[in-house]
């Protein structure tokens, strides 16, 4: 695995200095507090962390989708390399302007959690995919609709030319997301965004559509960044994992480096409250209290008001530095700190 | 979608029979009938003695000596089979010769308010929706509320006001006194047009009020809808996407109720039609029903409540149209 640190020009998308918030009548919320993270080209990077850790909004960001009371600070940098090769500055463009439509699903595509409610009721699926189509390649209608059966087809939906009359409240959930994928896909993206895609699916169809994304990765070599509240999901499909807690990555690797030897307290407490079958006796451990409101975020590390190892008067006082375990592997805790210097 | 329709029309088809039913009983119900007004009228004053035999004898003249049912039958088959909705007495004409004209002229009031209403209401909606919170929108609604404020004869009454004192035009009647008795031309009808604009702005206000919140509410739902940012993910143009997505389904309250706007410009209509002097079937309604002059009460409220009934036909296809879960739900 190459060392994040080297090969810049190899990212595709390059995140620095992120800092979002959000305007709301109880005052500044900040939901993403200053994280870096990195995609190479051809690569799944996995976010993982709780509701309301910042997943969502900090990738959203990328495609400038979140609301208007949203605010991304002035520092932050998200730089993407556009298919011409072409490095812009996502946070300097205009709302909703011209030349983000264009990269928007034509080269940063978007699936995500509710199949269902991110299609249209009123419209055909085969509708909704011409739409994405049309906008993105120059292709006659006729040809668009080929596309748009092929790459139903492709994504593993039977009876495809069918499928395309039907209305998305006449699929099922997982034929819904496989639905959702195609349309994703069809655009062409170089950069997958996909927003805890299987939470919503039940197990078996959940492993199916995990297959699926890894082969049209293989196929069509793009990136992916995969976000979901579930370590059991992103070793199947990531290269790399970022660990969030509370707007903040607390430590970041190769998805070996996380389950393998996860170094933060987070990560071991989350690894822990996946169910697995080796160990079935045992009693999954839940991690005990529930993530602060971003309103009274912690001083100090974000999770010491959580952590069974927490050092007093050192956590709740300051934000830790980042610690290279390795190459790959670097942790923000106390706990490893000395070891770096 | 042609099952749908066929649906839909028996169910029109067998609702205006229970209607036709419940607008004769309605005629009906009044103590009294023709032949006991009809001989007042007429002796009255006279020192005749009028005896229960006479009654009779003038009830059989009127037709009204017949069993109800039977009485129920004549007059609806002579409507579905001739279009003949039966003798006005008081008249003493048929009931198609005294309420012909007012029954087209309060319908192009109807159908001109509707139309007013739909296009100020649903793009005003939409707009201050994508608007949320600016000054427009508040503007908007501010003025909106005032629709529903302000009685609407106070506002016939302003307008009239204005008209004459500002443009020196009248807005009284349907049409100029040179076209009133003039046959029908392209002129004319123009000249309709122009007197129809006031008082379907009066009419159409509080219904506009009233939808646009109705709009502007559904609009801000959609707009906070997946799919809409969903659209907006795949890079579709913001004016193309709203129109598309959330639009589409913010006009589904308002085409949903469109037998209740119907429905509220009639009732309301009488009141405007006494200030601004407009020949309409209202008053009709009731001087009929003063009289007992049962046909033509009749005929007036079986074609307002068809009016409503087939209101409700339109919308139902509509959102049929608009929203296609709607035929699923109907099997």
């Amino acid at each position: 695995m190459a060392n994040p640190k080297q090969n810049t020009d190899d990212n595709l998308l390059e995140v620095k200095n992120l800092k979002i918030s959000f305007k709301t009548d109880e005052g500044i919320i900040t939901a993403v507090d200053g994280i870096d993270f990195s995609v190479k080209r051809g690569q799944t990077l996995g976010i993982v962390g709780e509701s309301g850790s910042g997943k969502s909004v900090s990738t959203w960001s990328i495609m400038r989708l979140l609301p208007k009371n949203s605010i991304i600070d002035k520092n932050s940098s998200i730089k993407f390399q556009r298919k011409s090769g072409k490095v812009v500055e996502m946070t300097k463009f205009k709302k909703n302007g011209r030349e983000l439509r264009k990269i928007r699903g034509g080269e940063v595509a978007l699936i995500f959690q509710e199949p269902m409610s991110s299609f249209s009721p009123v419209y055909t699926i085969g509708n909704q995919i011409m739409e994405a189509v049309l906008h993105h390649r120059d292709v006659t209608k006729k040809e668009a609709e080929e596309i748009a059966v092929d790459m139903l087809d492709r994504v593993g939906i039977s009876n495809p030319r069918q499928r395309f009359k039907q209305y998305p409240y006449e699929l099922s959930g997982g034929m819904r997301q496989r639905a959702m994928i195609a349309v994703a896909l069809s655009m062409n993206p170089s950069l997958l965004i996909a927003d805890e895609p299987t939470t919503s699916l039940d197990v078996t169809i959940q492993a199916q559509i995990l297959e699926l994304m890894n082969e049209l990765q293989e196929d069509l070599g793009m990136s992916i960044i995969f976000i979901t509240h579930n370590l059991g999901v992103i070793a199947q499909v990531a290269d790399e994992i970022n660990v969030m807690y509370l707007g903040k990555i607390v430590e970041r690797g190769t998805t070996k480096d996380i389950i393998h030897e996860p170094k933060h307290p987070y990560t071991q407490a989350l690894l822990k409250a996946i169910p697995r079958l080796d160990r079935i006796g045992e009693r999954l451990t839940a991690i005990r209290g529930d993530i602060p409101s971003p309103l009274s975020r912690p001083t100090g590390c974000p999770f010491y008001t959580r952590c069974g190892k927490v050092i007093p008067g050192v956590c709740d006082v300051k934000m830790p530095e980042s610690t290279h375990l390795s190459d790959t592997h670097t942790v923000y805790c106390f706990l490893h700190e000395e070891k770096d210097v | 979608m042609v099952k749908f329709l066929v649906q839909r029309t028996i169910g029109m088809i067998i609702t205006m029979f229970f209607v036709s039913m419940m607008v004769f009983a309605i005629m009906e119900l009044p103590p009294g009938d023709y032949a006991e007004r009809w001989a007042f009228r007429k002796f009255s004053g006279t020192g005749a003695q009028i005896t229960e035999a006479d009654l009779d004898n003038i009830r059989a003249n009127f037709g009204l000596d017949r069993p109800a049912p039977e009485r129920y039958f004549k007059w609806i088959s002579g409507i579905v089979l001739h279009g003949d909705f039966g003798e006005a007495f008081a008249f003493q004409t048929s009931v198609n010769n005294v309420i012909g004209q007012k029954i087209w002229l309060t319908l192009a009031i109807l159908f001109f308010t509707l139309v007013v209403t739909y296009l100020v209401s649903i793009p005003v909606g939409i707009y201050a929706a994508v608007r949320r919170n600016s000054i427009e929108d508040y503007a908007l609604t501010a003025f909106s509320y005032l629709g529903f404020a302000l009685p609407n004869f106070l506002l016939a009454l302003v307008l009239l006001y204005v008209s004459i004192t500002v443009f020196d035009s009248s807005v009284g009647g349907l049409f100029s006194p040179e076209y009133a008795d003039a046959p029908w031309s392209i002129d004319k009808a123009k000249d309709l047009l122009s007197h129809l604009v006031i008082p379907a702005i009066i009419l159409a206000w509080s219904a506009t009020a009233f939808q646009l919140q109705t709009v502007r509410a559904t609009m801000l739902d959609e707009l906070n809808t997946l799919s809409v940012t969903a659209a907006r993910a795949r890079g579709v143009p913001e004016w193309k996407l709203l129109l598309k997505y959330p639009a589409r389904l913010a006009i589904n309250p308002v085409v949903s109720t469109m037998s209740f706007d119907a429905n509220r410009i009639f009732s309301e209509l009488p009141i405007v039609a006494l200030v601004l002097g407009l020949p309409e079937l209202g008053e009709l309604l009731l001087k009929s029903y003063l009289d007992l002059d049962m046909f033509v009460a009749g005929a007036i409220l079986l074609i307002l409540t068809f009016m409503i009934v087939f209101m409700n036909f339109l919308s139902d296809i509509f959102l049929a149209i608009l929203d296609p879960r709607v035929k699923l739900i109907e099997g």
